[in-house]
């Protein structure tokens, strides 16, 4: 096989750096480490990071990509290549990816969905639901044994949950253990009753619902449709898994792409006065003015005429609608940079009054060292508080944009394109719910989980919640 | 005050001049008109006549910004900048690529998007506000605390859902309304009533929790404490004094959006089949109609000014201290 790196990949993996690099430099400073440790005593904020790394790792997965080996071509020379990209999620799910039956069929079903007219064996026609090439096919006689084989599985299944979540329990009493120097037992204790700074009972305990419905979904996977196949007959488990992926693209290379602009921007502008921030405002006001879809709407189409006359500069199919993907992350980074822009030039000009930055001008740093070096990091968190809490609107804005058609390319696998494809199946006589349901059920999670951890990332670094804070503790005590 | 109104109206100038140069950019120097004709023509039929021919119907086959052919005043307006954008202006829209005209389209297309927006907003603001003010009435008990669960998981749900899951269930299962469909006059409620109200839910989640901080945020205040010390029962502090003062904030979010009623609801008009703009909008985009999406950047635009005025006046209304100089 041949690896194949998007462009979105890329920036996926060079964020992923960022990250640990972020982490490392927080890790070895105290005063910054004090704010993401109330961050970890939040049992919202853990459970909520918990399910976002289940999240980030079905991203990740999908975001390895190559291009597999032609048994065909093998011998010859030079390519041999198949031009269809895959992911290693894909390799992982490939019996669900291959499973394609002829058209919808329910979740767990035997049976196609709609009735065709069959040739029976003795040579006459009759107009019946067809058994399915994949979903249950496993079975002899369908209609006795499917009870019986899916409440197996979905047994099986469970076993398997609770085994995987006894190993990670005891994994965890064991290293708490050796951490504290007490008895596992005493130590699994304090875990359970929350006796620990980092809500680590929050963690296990999201950790046990997951696996508990990972486990049977997993199991019921590899002999039926969990949630049923859509239109052309794809699994829509696979389909929402590899949505995944872009939800998360959308909402971290976004910001990714906006934040440098946001915070030299805002920080000079605020800074520098004059008619830098006369220009930086312009700038501002101008972009904020035209409404967001309608720069999104115009930018997208003109992404796209300069896709489809140059059909020359991409490779494959993957790697063009990889473009319209990133130009879509772009171009929603330039509509959004604006309300962080403003924040920071607000806080900029109030931080530049105060004595540290003075003193900072009067030792004669330059206004490049100053801006970096005392003011940036003051105002870091509202960078991050302003990054995490716009992560769940991107997401939520590109199934919009893919439903009003200038979201992400018709091939890639997203929520939007999901719903944009099932905004009919509701009209359907018997109706057909499961690819909409599974659509909007996983991007709910997603979005949920992202506003929970966002909430208590704020809540742990905006100092201006003092007020409210205060407000609260007055009525309770 | 007046001089105010004027120097802000002067500073839109430049912003709106912005707009259209970016616009300009936008669709006719990144994507030639060339590229936009192939496009519409279509790859296959496509052939240097064919495409001189889409360009002159629509008057997009003269130079951009400079027209050495012509004589006289005519050397800068017959250009496409200054027809196609320079007379957006004066209100000038042109046609869209089905011929019609633009203008007409948005005066016609004007109520249906109002009569949906403006019931919406109201609605919503008058909801929000409520629940947002009962929130805080009852902080730091089990039902802020319920509430503030409810609206978060509420904001977590694709307000896709909310529209399609309200068709089904009140339309199909129901029959309570027309699924969609539009129609003037006193028969408009029943279409009216679904898409207003689907609106309204749709947006209560994230708008009572941030008016729910706005209130708290003054609840912690100094006066509030002084009226609670005045002996003044804690409604009256709610009603009286923490609301007034808590609408400066409230002001600089709602205001502004005012003016962009008029630009419709994308999503609501398209799924409900309302002939308002933002349907209009839709349609150009899926149709690829460069002329009318241009029209909406700059109108849209100019509402958007509009608000950000409305909303500084707003603020002398509520706030006696401020003195727009």
């Amino acid at each position: 096989m041949m690896p194949v790196v998007l462009w979105t990949d890329a920036l996926v993996f060079l964020l992923i750096a960022c990250a640990a690099g972020a982490g490392f430099y927080v890790g070895r400073r105290e005063y910054l480490l004090a704010s993401w440790r109330r961050v970890g005593e939040s049992r919202a904020g853990m459970a909520a990071l918990t399910v976002l790394l289940a999240f980030v790792a079905v991203g990740l997965l999908d975001s390895l990509h190559y291009r597999p080996r032609l048994d065909v071509a093998a011998g010859k020379p030079g390519g041999g290549y198949s031009t269809e990209v895959r992911s290693a999620l894909d390799a992982l799910l490939l019996p669900l990816k291959a499973a394609t039956e002829k058209t919808y069929s329910a979740p767990l079903a035997t049976h196609l969905y709609a009735k065709e007219t069959v040739e029976l064996p003795d040579g006459s026609q009759a107009r019946l639901f067809p058994r399915l090439k994949h979903g249950g096919a496993h079975l002899q006689d369908a209609e006795a044994k499917w009870g019986r084989d899916v409440a197996l599985r979905v047994l099986r299944g469970l076993a398997l949950a609770v085994l995987c979540g006894l190993t990670f329990a005891a994994l965890a009493a064991q290293l708490a253990a050796r951490h504290w120097g007490i008895g596992r037992l005493a130590a699994w204790r304090r875990i359970r009753r929350g006796e620990t700074r980092i809500a680590w009972n929050a963690v296990l305990a999201t950790l046990a619902v997951l696996l508990l419905i990972a486990g049977p979904v997993a199991s019921l996977a590899g002999g039926y449709h969990v949630f049923g196949t859509d239109k052309v007959g794809q699994d829509v488990l696979y389909l929402t898994l590899k949505s995944i992926r872009t939800g998360l693209v959308i909402g971290t290379i976004t910001t990714l792409a906006m934040l440098p602009f946001a915070v030299a921007l805002g920080i000079a502008a605020g800074y520098l006065g004059g008619w830098v921030d006369d220009v930086i405002q312009y700038i501002y006001t101008t972009l904020n003015s035209i409404p967001g879809v309608l720069l999104i709407a115009a930018a997208v189409l003109m992404v796209q005429v300069a896709i489809d006359t140059h059909p020359d500069w991409f490779a494959t199919g993957a790697q063009r609608a990889d473009a319209r993907l990133l130009a879509l992350c772009l171009i929603l980074g330039v509509t959004s940079w604006t309300g962080l822009c403003r924040l920071l030039r607000a806080e900029t000009l109030k931080l530049r009054e105060l004595e540290y930055v003075q003193a900072a001008q009067a030792f004669g740093a330059s206004a490049i060292r100053v801006m970096g070096r005392h003011i940036l990091p003051n105002v870091m968190h509202i960078v991050l508080i302003a990054v995490v809490m716009d992560f769940s609107g991107l997401v939520l804005a590109e199934a919009v944009l893919s439903y009003i058609g200038i979201g992400v390319d018709p091939s890639t696998i997203s929520f939007g394109t999901m719903i944009n494809t099932a905004r009919l199946e509701l009209a359907r006589e018997p109706v057909v719910w499961w690819s909409l349901l599974a659509a909007f059920v996983f991007m709910f999670v997603l979005v949920l989980a992202a506003n929970l951890f966002a909430d208590a990332v704020r809540d742990a670094f905006d100092p201006r919640l003092a007020g409210r804070r205060a407000a609260l503790r007055e009525k309770t005590a | 005050m007046l001089a105010y109104i004027v120097r802000r109206l002067l500073y839109a100038i430049p912003i709106l001049i912005g707009v259209n140069l970016l616009t300009f950019a936008l669709f006719f120097v990144v994507n030639t008109p060339d590229d936009m004709a192939r496009m519409q023509l279509g790859v296959k039929r496509v052939t240097p006549e064919a495409i001189e021919k889409w360009k002159a119907e629509r008057g997009y086959d003269k130079p951009l910004l400079y027209n050495g052919a012509a004589d006289g005043a005519e050397k800068v307006t017959s250009t496409i900048f200054f027809e196609k954008s320079v007379k957006l202006f004066v209100f000038d829209f042109g046609r869209a690529d089905d011929g019609r005209d633009i203008g007409h389209e948005i005066r016609t297309r004007m109520g249906p998007s109002l009569a949906i927006a403006v019931p919406t907003f109201v609605l919503g603001l008058f909801v929000t506000v409520s629940f947002a003010l009962l929130l805080a009435f009852f902080r730091a008990t089990y039902l802020d605390f319920w509430g503030v669960v409810v609206c978060v998981a509420m904001m977590s749900v694709s307000s896709l859902f909310y529209i399609i899951g309200g068709q089904y269930l009140v339309s199909k299962v129901w029959h309570l309304v027309p699924i969609s469909g539009y129609a003037g006059g006193p028969d408009a409620m029943r279409f009216l009533l679904l898409p207003v109200l689907i609106s309204v839910v749709a947006g209560i989640g994230s708008s009572t929790r941030w008016y729910r901080t706005i209130f708290l945020e003054e609840i912690g205040k100094d006066y509030v404490r002084t009226a609670r010390a005045k002996g003044l029962s804690e409604p009256t502090v709610l009603f009286r004094h923490v609301l007034k003062n808590a609408m400066i904030p409230i002001l600089t979010g709602v205001v502004v959006v005012i003016p962009l009623l008029f630009m419709g609801s994308l999503l609501v008009e398209s799924f409900f089949g309302v002939p308002g703009l933002g349907s209009y909008t839709i349609d150009a985009i899926n149709a690829q109609d460069f002329a009318v999406v241009r029209s909406m950047v700059f109108i849209g635009s100019l509402l958007y000014i509009v608000g950000l005025l409305l909303t500084d006046l707003s603020y002398t209304l509520v706030d006696p201290r401020v003195r727009l100089q």
